[in-house]
């Protein structure tokens, strides 16, 4: 059975079938099965979370699931959040505003890190945002900037 | 930085997981939550010729009191076990320690029975089974046994399991009363790898003499690292800081084994034992007090 298996996963409200190796990363489906490459690999060993996408609403890391895991179950990654390049998630709004990224690679995991994080916490405190992301590397910010962009999404929110 | 390919199956049953363990014992390996395993096969350090993904079977999730025990199915995960109200309430030490593990995003998959076999020196899991006693039940496809958690952890990675066993149950004692808790940790960033950790719990009697302790250390040798001379010391007597020091001396000189690391030297680690030992203890020794009350 290292044959490709037959799975069907629901992305983003959307239903896929496709065949796949068992050993095909979810992150790697995601990215070239798909074409969603708003999932960004950056480690692919768990450690830096820019690969984080929601499974059953769930933060997850897509690199250390295989695809075949998915099979029946509903994933969001960061295509989901927005309707349109006009409408952005109140969480992306405020990273635009706020100026919550440079580069952008680390953005689309700390996204998907912070959706689920603000339902549970929807007033958090600064230490609790701190350790929310504590789970995502960013190489450019410092981090500053991203407390200050989760902090005005948690205004935009009320 | 991709697995090497192999045979990918996803039992829906206990049953049928075991007997393809019987079948593959030499080449297979059980896939539970995968936040350490995963990683592995992604660097191809571990290249399973089998894989038996243990998530489809829905009978290793559950979390329950029975008796004056909490049981827990080995695919229960870790955010189960960070929010469960009976564990809050049985087996606080375990609800403190949760959140130590790792990142939220690797507690959501990450499971428990998945972390105790993987048997890292450095993880917590395997620490907190020690320390609360707990008894661990293995299967085969014929039998099953119950293993006490200090005799389980065999060494750096490994286990008492038999090649045809798959962990399936956790079995944790409600802790006493009068018991005091304490769960400490110094990493280098939230959810990293601890440099160096301890779970205490001290239980004391009515005259507030040190009745009962546990001392249990992460990352101090060659799997969990259970303080037993250091408690033999404090058991019967009361708990002035002239013996918590001279515990946690001890605990930090001999019991202990560090083997340092990129980021430590095992000197660092064993002062850093000295330290969070004297804190622990004094926490749990508080803790233990107010339940005296």
């Amino acid at each position: 059975m290292t044959q490709p298996i037959a799975i069907t996963i629901k992305v983003n409200g959307k239903e896929y079938k496709r065949e796949v190796e068992p050993r095909l990363l979810l992150s790697d489906f995601l990215r070239h099965e798909l074409g969603l490459t708003g999932t960004h690999v950056g480690c692919e060993h768990g450690v830096c979370g820019a690969c984080t996408i929601l499974f059953d609403g769930e933060a997850m890391r897509s690199c250390l699931l295989f695809a075949v895991q998915a099979n029946g179950h509903e994933i969001t990654t960061v295509e989901g959040l927005a309707k349109d390049k006009d409408d952005l998630h109140p969480i992306q709004q405020a990273f635009w505003e706020a100026h919550g990224l440079q580069c952008g690679y680390c953005t689309p995991g700390i996204l998907m890190t912070l959706v689920p994080f603000l339902k549970r916490h929807p007033n958090p405190t600064e230490d609790e945002i701190r350790h929310a992301i504590s789970g995502n590397l960013c190489r450019c910010t410092g981090y500053q900037h991203i407390v200050d962009a989760v902090k005005l999404a948690v205004e935009k929110m009320r | 930085m991709k697995p090497a390919p192999f045979e990918y199956h996803a039992p829906d049953s206990l049953e049928q997981a075991l007997d393809l363990k019987r079948q593959n014992a030499d080449d297979a390996k059980i896939l539970a939550g995968g936040q350490s395993l995963v990683p592995a096969m992604n660097f191809r350090i571990v290249q399973p010729g089998v894989l038996i993904d243990l998530n489809q079977i829905v009978e290793l999730s559950f979390i329950r009191e029975e008796g004056e025990t909490i049981r827990i199915g080995a695919m229960a995960r870790e955010r189960h076990l960070e929010f469960d109200e009976s564990i809050a309430k049985r087996v606080p030490l375990l609800a403190e320690a949760v959140p130590f593990i790792a990142h939220p995003q690797i507690r959501n998959r990450g499971t428990i029975g998945g972390s105790i076999v993987n048997a890292d020196p450095a993880a917590e899991l395997p620490v907190l089974m020690l320390a609360l006693n707990a008894r661990l039940k293995a299967k085969n496809i014929s039998n099953e046994r119950w293993i006490d958690a200090q005799d389980f952890f065999a060494g750096m990675f490994t286990t008492a399991l038999e090649p045809d066993e798959i962990l399936v149950e956790i079995e944790l004692p409600f802790m006493p009363p009068q018991t005091g808790w304490s769960f400490m940790e110094v990493a280098p960033r939230a959810g990293d790898y601890a440099l160096m950790g301890v779970a205490a719990l001290v239980t004391l009697d009515e005259n507030k003499k040190c009745k009962q302790a546990k001392l249990v250390y992460l990352n101090a040798g060659d799997g969990p690292v259970d303080a037993r001379e250091v408690v033999s010391m404090l058991q019967g007597e009361p708990l002035t800081d002239a013996l918590i020091d001279s515990a946690a001396s001890v605990a930090s000189e001999k019991e202990i084994n560090p083997y340092g690391n990129v980021h430590t030297s095992p000197e660092f680690q064993r002062h850093l034992a000295k330290v969070l030992t004297k804190k622990a203890l004094k926490q749990a020794i508080q803790r233990a007090e107010e339940n005296l009350q």
